[in-house]
């Protein structure tokens, strides 16, 4: 609205803020409509990192809080998972598994799919699941998924450590299994599967802001991307046709190496690991860049 | 003192109507007007008064027939110094709520610029973010954090959190298990334990019982002396009046009005009696509230009263189609509640029916009221005493004068202690010795 009078008093002010210059640049804090898409606060998430490792906290305690079996179900649900798939996938469809123990290959599969997929699915819906904090108080809201992305990392330890307990019961009845040197890349994959799962986690969420839809199709979504990743079945037993398919899903080099630094069997590359990491690191920068757009007006919206 | 917190020119525009479904089609449109240098095809200039906004059920938003945008703000500009405690009244939909919004940074304007000096802690609800499976404790420190507490300036207050609570015997049982007077006081406990340089509030007094409403006034009223800057937000105009020093009135979601609080509440108290809107009709059952008028016994219309006169509410409606056995509410609310209430649901005395126009009124006889501001509510509920016609909402407003002194009341502290329980029906004290003093408000004075 271009009232002349809202733009004489911002001359006022400015006049008078010139002779007070105490007033003037000290501000702690300006609240503008809008900012660059490249201000990002990111130094305010680190102020608040105690929230996010309360955050972290209250997820993993309350989530089996009064359950018999409490943290235990953290163990369960992947051994199920892994079971089912044996016999559905291993047994009965008779499906490769590069000549690994099957428990040994679904296993790594779906410990590697479950911390992305877990990450992807719970960040999904930030701002639908928060409204009623993120309508009363200011905190980076950031903070959050973060706080998710970390907390499914002790989920992810515990499962991990699920797979070396049986990994080291194979490896003394001498399967055929050798871990490799890309031990070592560990860290990366764990990071790459983190990135991504954020990454398109919050872009969802910041689109589901406007867009409802798409809530519904992210079930669906992560179910079918589960199938173009190598989780039940190993990248090596793809035809050429269809693995291009595969490759272009950036999980697929992660769960490979996964698999392949601990198993000594299945595909590894670093082009293919490399293009993987480009693409994460390019869906994280652009999901904290449009969830930063959108946190500011989210909540007129939601 | 320096200036804290400068607002300049403050808006802030809302979309009305379903956000979703649909919307992509809009967005697009958007765009194209934006690529091709025109104004938004969506926004409507100039804001909507109180009552045509969308309230809950009752405007149904019709594609393209109403505008899909209102202004909740409109170049509001304000300058708070160091210290001051600034009170913000106005009706609902005035846009109060939207500056403390933006305030507290939970949601962004749409034109303008604040600018702060010191940290803000805004608490527009107490126990944000409680998670009803952990202990007190780990909620303490939960709440603490999201208030923007770090961790170890909570372990630092730990102590007098739980002290100020008083729930010290249960912190570490899971806070579902507590009563909701418990849930809350721990809550106010870690807000009222926060120490920004400027402390923002909204309407938290509303919640709790009174002598915990007392507990919250008077800590913030330590805050305040502590020389910490407060924003109120308040409907409780006796709260923002001892409180505040500086009232700001907003209307219709422009700046109306700043100066001494005492004066702002004054005026404000002044105008909503003379110009009260409410959602009159009910199109569904045909029925239109043309008008409720408030008048003396001498049947002149009047905004004022005396402590012990008659009061009569008087309803003119116009009832397009055949009402039968309309039930109707009124109640007369004071600052701090409900005062008296008269009420077919009760009684049991309802009209046969309401066709075309006509009045109903209701006299209250002598008033048992001590001078303060009142409101008058009123429903309209259909024949099965359950669906509402017209919504339990005000209606109109009256303030009682008088001197109390003329009425025989000689109370040292009375203009204190008149304020809280405004309802006084005849008594008789009888002393230690014997003797007896009789009070009442029907004695007129001569």
């Amino acid at each position: 609205m271009n009232n002349p009078l809202s733009g004489w008093l911002h001359l006022k002010r400015s006049f008078v803020a010139a002779f007070e210059p105490q007033n003037d640049d000290k501000w702690t804090l300006v609240i503008r409509p809008k900012t660059g898409w490249f201000d990002l606060h990111l130094a305010d998430l680190w102020r608040y990192r105690d929230l996010v490792m309360l955050f972290v906290r209250r997820d993993f305690v309350s989530q089996y809080k009064q359950t018999v079996l409490g943290p235990l179900w953290f163990i369960i649900q992947p051994l199920l998972t892994t079971l089912t798939y044996t016999v559905i996938f291993g047994s009965i469809a008779r499906l490769s598994t590069d000549g690994l123990p099957k428990i040994l290959f679904y296993l790594s599969g779906v410990t590697a799919w479950n911390y992305f997929a877990d990450c992807l699915t719970k960040t999904s819906d930030t701002f639908a699941a928060n409204a009623s904090i993120f309508g009363k108080v200011y905190f980076p809201r950031l903070a959050v998924p973060v706080s998710i992305v970390l907390s499914n990392l002790i989920r992810f330890a515990i499962q991990l450590g699920l797979f070396l307990g049986f990994y080291f019961y194979f490896l003394a009845r001498g399967a055929a299994i050798r871990p490799t040197m890309a031990l070592w890349l560990m860290p990366l994959l764990i990071a790459l599967m983190a990135a991504l799962g954020l990454g398109t986690g919050i872009i969802v969420s910041s689109v589901t802001t406007r867009y409802r839809d798409l809530r519904y199709l992210v079930q669906f979504g992560v179910q079918l991307l589960m199938y173009s990743t190598p989780v039940i079945y190993p990248l090596s037993q793809l035809s050429d046709q269809y693995r291009w398919i595969m490759l272009s899903n950036p999980m697929t080099p992660v769960i490979e190496t996964f698999r392949y630094a601990f198993l000594g069997t299945g595909t590894f590359s670093w082009g293919y690991l490399g293009v993987s990491a480009g693409v994460s690191a390019l869906v994280l920068a652009g999901g904290i860049l449009l969830f930063n757009h959108v946190e500011k007006t989210c909540m007129d919206t939601v | 003192m320096r200036v804290v917190i400068q607002v300049d020119c403050l808006s802030k525009e809302y979309r009305l109507g379903q956000i979703g479904g649909g919307r992509l089609v809009d967005d697009v449109n958007r765009w194209l007007a934006k690529l091709r240098g025109k104004e938004d095809p969506l926004s409507k200039i100039g804001s909507m008064t109180a009552s045509q906004r969308p309230s809950a059920s009752n405007t149904s938003v019709g594609n393209g027939a109403q505008p899909e945008v209102i202004w909740a703000l409109q170049d509001v500009s304000f300058e708070v110094k160091q210290g001051e405690v600034l009170g913000i009244v106005g009706r609902n939909g005035a846009g109060k709520s939207t500056v403390l919004k933006i305030l507290s940074r939970v949601t962004a304007p749409t034109r303008g610029e604040i600018r702060v000096k010191g940290r803000i802690a805004s608490l527009l609800e107490v126990g944000t973010g409680f998670h009803p499976e952990l202990t007190g404790r780990e909620n303490i420190y939960l709440n603490g954090a999201i208030l923007g507490m770090t961790k170890s300036e909570i372990r630092g207050k730990f102590d007098e959190i739980v002290a100020f609570s008083e729930v010290d015997q249960f912190i570490d049982t899971p806070v579902k298990r507590y009563s909701s007077g418990m849930y809350v006081r721990l809550a106010f406990a870690v807000a009222a334990h926060l120490e920004p340089e400027i402390l923002i509030v909204d309407e938290v007094l509303a919640v709790g019982d009174s002598a915990f409403q007392k507990k919250c006034l008077g800590k913030m009223k330590d805050v305040a002396g502590e020389g910490r800057t407060i924003l109120f937000v308040s409907h409780n105009m006796e709260a923002v009046r001892s409180l505040c020093q500086r009232g700001i009135w907003l209307k219709d979601g422009r700046l109306h009005n700043d100066g001494p609080a005492d004066e702002i509440v004054e005026a404000y108290f002044d105008s909503i009696s003379n110009q009260l809107s409410f959602v009159n009709s009910n199109l569904a059952y045909g029925l239109v509230i043309e008008k409720v008028m408030l008048k003396n016994s001498h049947g002149e219309e009047s905004g004022q009263f005396r402590p012990g006169e008659d009061l009569i509410v008087e309803i003119l409606y116009d009832a397009q189609k055949r009402l039968e056995k309309p039930y109707i509410t009124l109640g007369v609310i004071g600052i701090n509640g409900p005062c008296f209430t008269a009420n077919m649901l009760l009684d049991g005395d309802v009209p046969e029916a309401m066709h075309g126009c006509g009045t109903i009124a209701c006299r209250f006889k002598s008033i048992p009221l001590l001078p303060q501001n009142y409101t008058v509510k009123m429903a309209v509920r259909a024949k099965n005493g359950i669906d509402l016609i017209i919504n339990y909402q005000d209606v109109a407003c009256f303030s009682v004068v008088g001197d109390l002194a003329d009425y025989g009341y000689k109370g040292e502290f009375l203009e204190r202690a008149s304020r809280y329980t405004p309802v006084v029906v005849p008594y008789e004290w009888r002393m230690p010795d014997g003797t007896s003093a009789s009070v009442s408000l029907n004695r007129r004075p001569e």
